[in-house]
């Protein structure tokens, strides 16, 4: 064996006369397919830099954390570090900013980008002045010689182009430990507007001689425009097919127009939708297309025990407080857009299939939204706003969606059937799992398919069909199947997931995507094996679990919950669950305390979660503990409900979520590795959470709840 | 129509139809944008505003409703310069993520202490429960309520 395998991470052994030269290593993050640098980072000559990434704001904090990278490589005070809001004629294409990404795709790649910039413009000071680069130092700017004497900046540099570069690899980032900015609670670059009412958000933008416009949605999933009232004189109506658009002169008038124009619009009606119900059965009986995630053969030992068990997770609304929001403005020139999409490049190329109209005629600006949990209606309504502009050219037209059109008719986080089969020996010991998870795909962004995915594409009088989910790739983290693979040993696997080729109910990326599913059958399978091999829960779970860094977050979590209150097991209960993120991201560990009565209650929750290098501390561990009360508010009592042809959880009513009175208390611990690669925050509680809650009702009610959410009723269904 | 009345300390006239509601009149009439809309049927307390100093939604609220009486949005609390105590608070404890609910949870937490300056995380909790937040940063928007009603008793932080 001795000499025959290369040690790891040593590059495979290749032949010195065949094959291509080596490739040189990839750059960080998206600096690999977008190597300039100048499209990263601007220095101006009043001594400020301009940081332009291709991410995007949706409420998670990135630019703070992009801005304390940069801050932290180029030696200069946070302070005069700014970011500039993304745009397609102007930024890097970093795709979309999601799955909890940004930091490992921008920020390494900034990171990178500001390392290259300061080493260029040291060495063109060492050249001119002749002091040795290595005596050369950065002090907020400012290029010092040994003696103290300061001998050029960034600012003096500004005109001399030299960013119009591209990115060269031989350049090192500052090790770990001689970071100063990332690494520290920096404030919120966004939040002071905030606090203090300034415009900011998107919605608050106003152009002059902008029209504002409302749409009125068919009143089910299958209804067709028949007849359209005149409209008032001070309105102006645009239609195309089934889209149907009231334009006004204010938001006020527009909103009071749209009401009166819903009640009296005729529209013909058809069921289109199957009874909730029936999804289960549905989701089996129906084409599916499925495909093979992890398989793997067991020992062949007979097993002591089979568990057979289905988790049901329904269909979710991504439920933002600010409806979701967009500006259009046809000229000749072509469309220009402002949107809080989450992807503005493939949003301009749905926008020009949609349009007709080439996509290197459109130009669309980011601007912030209220909160973003994934692909919601931030897509749909640029092309609603772009609809009614392309009727008005010339004349800016601001679109924003009803609460009803949010909760009705965004993308929904897709249901999933989760079915786990465990076999384990007399003790315990997996022997083998199989999971089959079901359902809709998780995937409909702009981008994905031959048509456009957004809305109203598919009610115009020339519709393209609306493209159905997709499953992102595993390698990508998986869609329907992401966290389907334990990380517990379990012998033998298999892995399946079954994508429901029917979409009665338009599904695609909500926070965590099927994460939340598959840890709560996972961890929920893990407590039951336990339970029946008559082992303490923890010690079963790190008895599977060979990753140092996954005991390390056990262990911590369980160390801040401490000793269990008095009650257990009399209508109060705790649980545990673990999860690693895709398998490939954070680490997290939850405990959580309920309280079971009439409806069940969730007190506390202890998170510890383990994220690599982490830039922004306060940041990270408010995103975690944001997703996990999100989770909690799931969990609990969320359900997009509907009959046979409209949604009917369409307003704050009918899909109801935690509020303050409701909201646990939380405590997060992130284990710090600053020298690790960084993994991302927002979403690695999701699953956790949910999962640890069933197993606290487990324990505070004797019952396994297996559907969500966790209301009387399903209690009471699962209670037999 | 015009209609008059105090916003914010100042007085102010309005040529707007009577029926307007009030959020719009704030943002559009007068270009105040931090009220913000988010429902248009009084449930999720975005658009929340004093009116003669109670917590009130502004998205069903007619502007000839407000005629003669006091209205305090966000902007009226306090600036970057002069900070109120829940401002600085928020800003402490960085008590937001998406922001989009602040304005309307700031409002709603003023009207708390001016009626109990002293209160516990209880009644915080239930002076917040008509605002919704997706974000999850309750925990924080509590602990900083908390903290501004400490300072303005003169509580050390």
């Amino acid at each position: 064996m001795s000499g025959a395998r290369p040690a790891p991470g040593a590059a495979p052994p290749r032949s010195a006369d065949v094959g291509p030269p080596p490739a040189p290593p990839k750059l960080p993050g998206s600096l690999e397919t977008n190597r300039r640098l100048s499209q990263w980072l601007r220095l101006l000559p009043e001594g400020r830099v301009v940081v332009t990434p291709g991410k995007v704001e949706i409420g998670q904090g990135i630019l703070t954390a992009l801005a304390q990278i940069a801050a932290d490589e180029l030696d200069v005070d946070y302070a005069r570090v700014s970011v500039q809001a993304a745009a397609t004629d102007h930024s890097p294409n970093e795709g979309v900013t999601s799955g909890s990404r940004s930091v490992q795709d921008s920020g390494l790649a900034l990171r990178h980008a500001c390392a290259a910039a300061r080493a260029i413009h040291l060495g063109v000071v060492a050249q001119r002045s002749g002091v040795p680069l290595e005596a050369l130092r950065v002090e907020d700017g400012t290029f010092l010689a040994p003696d103290g004497r300061a001998i050029g900046s960034y600012w003096a540099e500004a005109g001399s182009a030299l960013l119009e570069c591209a990115a060269p690899h031989d350049v090192a980032p500052k090790p770990a430990a001689a970071r100063r900015v990332a690494g520290t609670s920096a404030p919120r670059l966004d939040l002071p507007d905030k606090v203090f009412g300034v415009p900011r958000f998107l919605h608050d933008m106003r152009l002059p001689g902008m029209a504002f416009a409302r749409i009125v949605r068919p009143p089910s999933r299958g209804a067709r425009l028949e007849g359209v009232p005149e409209a008032p004189a001070s309105a102006r109506l645009v239609v195309d097919g089934s889209f149907l658009a009231i334009v006004c002169a204010s938001e006020a008038e527009a909103a009071a127009a749209a009401a009166r124009l819903a009640a009296r619009a005729r529209w013909a009606e058809r069921d289109t939708l199957p009874p909730a119900g029936e999804l289960p059965q549905r989701f089996r009986a129906d084409a599916v297309e499925t495909a093979g995630i992890a398989a793997r053969p067991g020992s062949g030992v007979a097993p002591a025990r089979t568990l057979r068990a289905e988790f049901f997770r329904p269909y979710i609304a991504h439920a933002s407080i600010g409806t979701c929001c967009a500006v259009a403005r046809m000229s000749e020139a072509g469309l220009e857009v402002w949107s809080h999409s989450q992807s503005i490049f493939a949003l301009r190329r749905d926008l020009g299939l949609a349009l007709r109209l080439p996509a290197e005629r459109i130009v669309v600006h980011h601007r912030e939204g209220a909160g973003c949990y994934g692909h919601n209606g931030a897509d749909d309504v640029a092309l609603d706003a772009a609809l009614v502009a392309r009727a008005m050219p010339g004349t800016p037209v601001r679109v924003q969606w009803s609460r009803e059109d949010e909760l009705g008719w965004a993308p929904f986080a897709a249901a999933n059937l989760v079915a786990v089969e465990a076999k384990v020996a007399e003790d315990g010991t997996l022997l083998s799992w199989a999971q089959d998870v079901y359902g809709n795909g998780h995937l409909s962004r702009p981008g994905c398919a031959e048509t456009p995915s957004l809305l109203a594409a598919s009610h115009l009088a020339a519709p393209f069909p609306a493209p159905v989910a997709l499953n992102p790739a595993p390698a990508g983290g998986g869609g329907a199947d992401r966290n389907a693979v334990p990380l517990y040993r379990t012998g033998g696997l298999s892995v399946r997931v079954h994508r429901w080729l029917e979409m009665p109910l338009r599904t695609s990326s909500f926070r965590a995507l099927g994460a939340m599913a598959n840890v709560l059958a996972i961890e929920s399978v893990m407590d039951e094996l336990a339970q029946a091999a008559g082992r303490d829960s923890v010690e079963y779970r790190l008895a599977h679990l060979d990753d140092p860094r996954a005991h390390a977050v056990i262990e911590a979590a369980l160390a801040m919950a401490g000793a269990p209150p008095p009650g257990r097991g009399e209508g109060t209960g705790r649980g545990l669950a673990f999860a690693r993120y895709k398998g490939s991201g954070a680490w997290c560990a939850v405990v959580a305390e309920v309280e079971a009565e009439e409806e069940v209650r969730v007190r506390r929750l202890w998170i510890a979660a383990d994220a690599g290098e982490v830039v922004n501390p306060e940041g990270a561990a408010h995103q975690i503990e944001g997703g996990a009360v999100q989770a909690v508010s799931i969990a609990l009592k969320e359900r997009v409900t509907f009959d046979g042809r409209a949604v009917t959880s369409n307003s704050w009513e009918t899909y109801p979520i935690l509020r303050f009175s409701e909201v646990p208390t939380v405590e997060v611990r992130l284990i710090p590795r600053p020298e690790e690669p960084p993994l991302g925050t927002g979403e690695c509680a999701t699953g956790p959470t949910v999962a640890a809650i069933a197993n606290a009702i487990h324990d505070a009610l004797g019952v396994r709840v297996r559907t969500l959410p966790f209301t009387a009723e399903n209690i009471a269904l699962a209670m037999g | 129509m015009t209609v008059a009345f105090e916003l914010n300390g100042a007085a102010v006239a309005l040529d707007l139809p009577p029926e307007t509601p009030l959020v719009h009149a704030l943002r559009d009439g007068l270009g105040l944008f931090g009220t913000r809309w988010g429902c248009g049927a009084e449930a999720c307390g975005a658009c929340m505003v004093l009116l003669d100093g109670k917590a009130v939604p502004s998205c069903t609220l007619a502007l000839d409703a407000v005629a003669g009486r006091r209205v305090l949005s966000v902007e009226g609390l306090g600036t970057p310069t002069a900070p109120h105590p829940l401002q600085e608070a928020f800003l402490a404890e960085q008590a937001g993520q998406c922001g989009y609910c602040l304005s309307g949870i700031l409002v709603s937490a003023a009207a708390l202490l001016e009626t109990n300056p002293d209160p516990d995380e209880a009644a915080v909790r239930a002076a917040l429960d008509r605002n919704l937040c997706r974000c999850g940063a309750h925990n924080r928007i509590i602990r900083a309520v908390l903290r501004a009603a400490a300072a303005m008793r003169g509580v050390p932080a």
